[in-house]
Formats: C-alpha cells, sequence, structure tokens
C-alpha cells in the first residue's frame, strides 16, 4: 500500500461561493446544466441525455454492419427466388426477425446497464468515519471488505475506491466504463455496453433473435442453392457447420444462466460453485425453480435508471466534489483522497443550503 | 419568521441486504435522533417506506404481463408507458414529502429520498435549531 502523505483539507473550501455573491450578470450567463455534462463515469452521451454508451464502444458499428449487410444479401439474391419458388412468408419472417434484432442491439447498447451513482462527499464521509474507529492521525487503511447475510448465507461486500461506497451484493465496478454496475454480467464489445440488471433482457433478446436470425437466413440459403442444384447436406447437418452456431451457443449459455439465476461474473469465478470446501454455498438468489428465475430475470418490473442523466445540476454545483478533488494534491492515492473528505470531527460541517428555509417557533 | 439553517449533521441509513438485492432499508434506530424523533414514528416511517418498495419491485401478474407486452413490441412500450416501477417511485416521493412537511421539518429533519441518491442510502439531514439561539 502505497505511503500518502496526508493533507488536511477545509470542508468549506469544497463548496463553492455563497450566491448572495455570485455576479447577477454572471448568473444570467450560465445556462442550467444537465447532470450527464458533468457524469463522471467514461460514457458517452447523446440525444440530451436520452441515450447513453460506453466510451469505449468496441466493435458495435462492425456488429451493426454485419448484421445489415447479411440481411441486406438475404434479402436482395435469396428472397426473390424463394418467394417465387416457396412462399412470400419468407421475407415477412425475415423482416420481422431483422427489425427485432436490431431494436434489440440498440436498446442493449443504448440503455443504462444499471449504473450506480458514486456516493456523495457526506456519504463517503461517513463510511470513511464507521470503518475507522481507532481515530489516530495517521491513516491506516482500514478493511475493505464486509460480510452481511443473505438468505442465511455469508456475503462478502467490497469497498469501491472509485465509486467510494460499499458495493451492493452482485455489483461489480467496470474498469472500462468506470462505473459500478448492479448485477454486473459482462461488458460486451459487441454491444459497445455493459451488461447489467437494466439491459440485460434486451441482451437475451438481442441473442435469441440474433440465432433466430443466422439460423434462418442460413436455412433459406441452404434452401435456395439445394433447389438450384438439387443437391447438398441436409438442413440439420448444415446448421451445425453454419456460422449460425456461435450466436446459438451464446444463447444456450445465456439461457443457463437465466435459467439458474446466475451472471456470467459470477460463473466464471465460481461464486457459488460450492469451492468453499464442506460449506454449503449455493446460490442465495436463486428461486430454486427454473421458470421463477426465468420470470423474475426477464420478465420482471423495469428498474429505472438512477443516474438521472437528464436532471439539472443545482446552479452553484456544477463540478461535482468528486470531481474537484481530482484536482486536489495526490490523487493517485484514493486514500488520501477519501480522508481529505473527513477531517476528524464526529459532525462534518458543511455549508447552509441556500434555498431552505425554515419557519421559526416563536 | 423565516430564517436560514445550518446543517449540523447527517445520518445515512443504509441497505438492508439480508432478504437479498431487493430494495430494503435498515429499520434500526439511529443514536443520533434518539432527541430528535420518537423511534417509532421513525420506524414507522422506513417500514412503509420498505412496503413501498416492496411493492415496486413484486413478481405480480402486472409486472409480468407489462414484461410480456413490453418484449412482444420489441420494447417500444417503454417509450411510451410509465413502467409500475416508475408509479410507485412517484408515489414514494409524494409520501416522503408529507412525512418531512407533517412530522420530520417541524423536528429540524429532512429526508432524502433514496432515488436521489441511487437508491443505496435514506440521507437524514439534522439542521441547527437556530432560532433558539438568540
Amino acid at each position: 500500500m502505497k505511503n500518502c502523505e496526508y493533507q488536511q483539507i477545509d470542508p468549506r473550501a469544497l463548496s463553492a461561493s455563497p450566491l448572495s455573491a455570485q455576479n447577477p450578470a454572471e448568473k444570467k450567463v450560465q445556462r442550467p446544466r444537465r447532470k450527464w455534462e458533468a457524469f463522471p463515469g467514461k460514457n458517452r452521451f447523446f440525444c440530451d441525455g436520452r441515450l447513453i454508451l460506453a466510451r469505449q464502444n468496441g466493435v458495435l458499428p462492425l456488429t451493426l454492419g454485419l448484421i445489415v449487410v447479411t440481411s441486406g444479401l438475404f434479402f436482395a439474391f435469396d428472397c426473390p427466388f424463394l418467394v417465387e419458388h416457396l412462399t412470400v412468408c419468407i421475407p415477412m419472417i425475415g423482416g420481422v426477425l431483422f427489425l427485432f434484432v436490431v431494436a434489440s442491439l440498440l436498446r442493449t447498447s443504448f440503455t443504462d446497464p444499471g449504473i450506480l451513482p458514486r456516493a456523495t462527499a457526506d456519504e463517503a464521509a461517513d463510511i470513511e468515519r464507521q470503518i475507522d474507529t481507532s481515530g489516530s492521525s495517521t491513516y491506516r487503511p482500514p478493511p475493505r471488505t464486509k460480510e452481511i447475510l443473505i438468505n442465511q448465507q455469508v456475503v462478502k461486500l467490497k469497498y469501491c475506491f472509485t465509486c467510494k461506497m460499499f458495493r451492493p451484493p452482485r455489483t461489480s465496478h467496470c474498469s472500462l466504463c468506470d462505473n459500478c454496475v448492479e448485477r454486473f454480467d459482462h461488458h460486451c464489445p459487441w454491444v459497445g455496453n455493459c451488461v447489467g440488471k437494466r439491459n440485460y433482457r434486451y441482451f437475451y433478446s438481442f441473442i435469441i433473435s440474433l440465432s433466430f436470425l443466422t439460423s434462418f437466413i442460413f436455412g433459406c440459403v441452404i434452401t435456395h442453392i439445394t433447389l438450384r442444384s438439387q443437391a447438398g447436406k441436409g438442413i440439420v447437418q448444415a446448421i451445425q457447420e453454419s456460422p449460425a452456431r456461435y450466436p446459438l451457443y451464446s444463447l444456450c449459455f445465456h439461457t443457463y444462466l437465466v435459467a439458474s439465476n446466475l451472471t456470467t461474473n459470477e460463473d466464471i469465478k465460481g461464486s457459488w460453485s460450492g469451492k468453499r470446501g464442506a460449506e454449503e454455498s449455493g446460490n442465495p438468489y436463486t428461486y430454486s425453480n427454473i421458470i421463477t428465475n426465468c420470470c423474475v430475470t426477464l420478465c420482471g418490473p423495469m428498474p429505472p435508471s438512477l443516474i438521472d442523466r437528464r436532471g439539472f445540476l443545482p446552479p452553484d454545483e456544477a463540478i461535482p466534489a468528486a470531481a474537484r478533488l481530482r484536482s486536489l494534491p495526490g490523487p493517485e492515492c484514493p486514500h488520501v483522497a477519501v480522508w481529505l473528505l473527513a477531517p476528524p470531527t464526529l459532525c462534518v460541517p458543511l455549508r447552509q443550503p441556500p434555498d431552505l428555509q425554515f419557519q421559526s417557533f416563536d | 419568521m423565516r430564517q436560514q439553517a445550518a446543517v449540523a449533521a447527517k445520518v445515512f441509513i443504509q441497505r438492508d441486504y439480508s432478504n437479498g438485492t431487493m430494495c430494503q432499508f435498515q429499520t434500526k434506530f439511529p443514536s443520533e435522533l434518539e432527541t430528535k424523533i420518537d423511534k417509532q414514528q421513525f420506524e414507522e416511517t422506513i417500514r412503509t417506506l420498505n412496503n413501498l418498495y416492496t411493492e415496486a419491485e413484486k413478481l405480480g401478474s402486472q409486472s409480468f404481463v407489462e414484461g410480456c407486452l413490453a418484449c412482444l413490441t420489441a420494447y417500444a412500450v417503454f417509450l411510451c408507458m410509465e413502467t409500475h416501477y416508475e408509479k410507485v417511485l412517484k408515489r414514494i416521493s409524494k409520501y416522503i414529502q408529507e412525512q418531512n412537511d407533517k412530522i420530520y421539518a417541524p423536528r429540524g429533519l429532512l429526508l432524502t429520498d433514496p432515488i436521489e441518491r441511487g437508491l443505496r442510502v435514506i440521507e437524514v439531514t439534522i439542521y441547527e435549531d437556530r432560532s433558539f439561539s438568540r
């Protein structure tokens, strides 16, 4: 652990100057900023905060391109022949599947995956105060895990240095997006976003529909070739050897995850696979029923976005405290950053809220 | 007569994960509030909030129908319809405002809606009684 030099800071320096001191002319020029403009994670926003994407959006354009080009070639070359020789339903089914695939893909890519907003300065100070009970003046790194009981099973919660909070269960910090994501599954470069609590159902419907679309297109192509040449392998064998097997493999894997109420992250780490010797460590989140697990994951209530992208920033907090902290000396050591927030007093004196007033009691 | 109040302290009610990842808050009464508010009153507020969040996340027929309809329309239905969760969140905001107006503000306290803190904590702000300091 790096030995960081403690630098005390006046908490009042963290707050902006009172509104009364602000030049009235300057106030008029400042337009109200939305929260997405000051968002600390590595994300990109479109349509004034309505759409969110990872900054490292990987190969999303390639994914879209592949789907559009393949489907385009199918509609251009196979459909005319098959409509003539078989049925007009073929391009209709293909069209519906194509639209479903593209809609699911765009929905997965541009939806907030379940990002947890970072802890406010007060929250971080409160957590630090609770875990550092020694009261010594030198900074000693406190334990960064907390054990809790979930359905009579011990689960460890880890402290996130970046977001300054104990991560809720099943939450993981994505290093590519620099955000804590609830029920984190994985960061998918194909869709250019994390897959988490809020967009897992869209991701699943994307891979289901993509599997159907690729199987359908490949089936039609084989039929086309067969009809033209009156020779060739059977459909089943053709699909087994086709590129369609890759989305099908992915679909099978994620169907297994959905049925057992697991995330890719937990499955890879073997969190609930009973590696802890004799101790029974099953998944505490499963409902022990495949149908219920599927319903919960895919058809459960849609949780709201917690990051309030289109909310407005308060006029005197154009730069959030966390971002301001980065400009202070010693940003490499996160311990110093947190310690700076919590000077060794019990009550952290804060600035007066300018617009909150209480009636007197006389 | 109205006057500005200074923030004396903030208390954070953390999440209770003992029943899983559902949104529930701990009902333990914080020691900092002992002189400010009745324990029963406070616990009643937290219990009501917990019940409302349970209702929002309930796996009932309504959420199932909503989920299926959304799936069939390629999730386009979410663009024009408010989800059950969002409706309950509005009720929660209204409840918190009512509680603040009736119970907490007269005692120099303020509850912050947990949605403004990413459903991580219920922030209770304790204000100084400046009006008594004259």
